[in-house]
């Protein structure tokens, strides 16, 4: 167990086997979500009350599920970062915030967009949409407060410790469908019961998620890389990778 | 299918605008994010070869360490 938790702390072996997962995250994750969005536009059935509109959802759900469980992960990476002081950890959470945001952005974006023929508004200051407002504000937060400072330890702890204050906002944006009033619909997949809607709409919806899953790990990796090669520079194996000509 | 036509498909009775500028959103985010984190990694490359091929003698001369910071590119 040590030997793995030592070997993932390793920058040099990390590099490797993002490399070797890279083309599998990227092709199957853009195989599903093609899969996915295509049957929800095209095929799956209309929603009874909300028309067409409702095919918003096989790419809103996937952002804004990806949103809070990336912030999830930044959470135990950043308590990671402060007990184990593991440098990898760190390097994770500067190169997700940034898909993390985008992420959020598009939660919010698309939630909107659909929040107009269905609600008739764009914008309701209510506890779901006010709490992913947040939400997109943290990952700015770590973004401008990692870049703000130069020092890599001091930088790390920083950030690690915002992250952790911020993940109280989680369990409010995941409840907040329950605890206040909204006009936000419930959670459309919950663990302990079937699903509320036809097959025809959660399996391509189900599809989408996923895919934008491997599609994040992709990323990830790629930006993982990046920030691995700016930080080790000059360690002997980054010159190596160089030298032979790796892009 | 869920629609008769490719016609009826864009309009998607009235809500096509809505459905199409969203996913007109995600997949350009998305795509730009994916672009600008490849040229990121690319440039990262570029820079370490430069600074290979024009310091090699600084690399074996015994002088203390130096601290040159890489700025990835942020286009």
């Amino acid at each position: 167990m040590w030997q793995i938790f030592h070997k993932l702390g390793s920058p040099k072996w990390f590099f490797g086997i993002a490399s070797t997962l890279m083309p599998w995250l990227l092709w199957v994750g853009l195989a599903l979500m093609v899969a996915g969005i295509g049957w929800g536009l095209a095929f799956a059935p209309q929603d009874y009350l909300q028309g067409n509109s409702y095919r918003i959802i096989f790419i809103h759900v996937p952002s804004a599920f990806l949103a809070q469980s990336v912030y999830m992960m930044m959470a135990v990476a950043g308590l990671v970062t402060l007990v184990w002081r593991m440098k990898l950890a760190d390097v994770f959470v500067k190169a997700v915030a940034p898909v993390g945001a985008v992420l959020t952005f598009l939660a919010l974006f698309t939630g909107a967009v659909w929040g107009k023929p269905t609600w008739g508004t764009w914008w309701i200051w209510d506890a779901r949409l006010t709490s992913m407002l947040i939400l997109l504000f943290l990952y700015f937060g770590v973004i401008a407060l990692g870049a703000a400072i130069s020092d890599e330890k001091s930088s790390a702890r920083a950030v690690a410790v915002l992250v952790l204050v911020g993940v109280v906002n989680i369990p409010i944006i995941k409840y907040s469908v329950e605890w206040w009033n909204t006009l936000h619909q419930p959670a459309t997949f919950k663990l302990t019961e079937k699903p509320s809607m036809p097959a025809e709409m959660w399996v391509p919806l189900l599809l989408s998620v996923l895919g934008l899953y491997l599609i994040f790990g992709w990323l990830t990796c790629l930006r993982m890389q990046t920030e691995i090669l700016v930080r080790e520079g000059r360690t002997r194996w980054v010159k190596e990778l160089v030298q032979a000509g790796g892009n | 299918m869920a629609f008769d036509s490719f016609g009826a498909f864009i309009v998607m009775e009235g809500h096509g605008p809505y459905v199409w500028a969203c996913y007109f959103m995600f997949f350009l985010l998305m795509g730009a994010l994916a672009l600008w984190s490849l040229r990121q990694r690319r440039s990262v490359f570029a820079q370490q070869r430069r600074r290979m091929n024009s310091a090699p003698a600084r690399d074996q001369s015994p002088a203390g360490a130096s601290f040159t910071r890489i700025e990835p590119s942020h286009d």
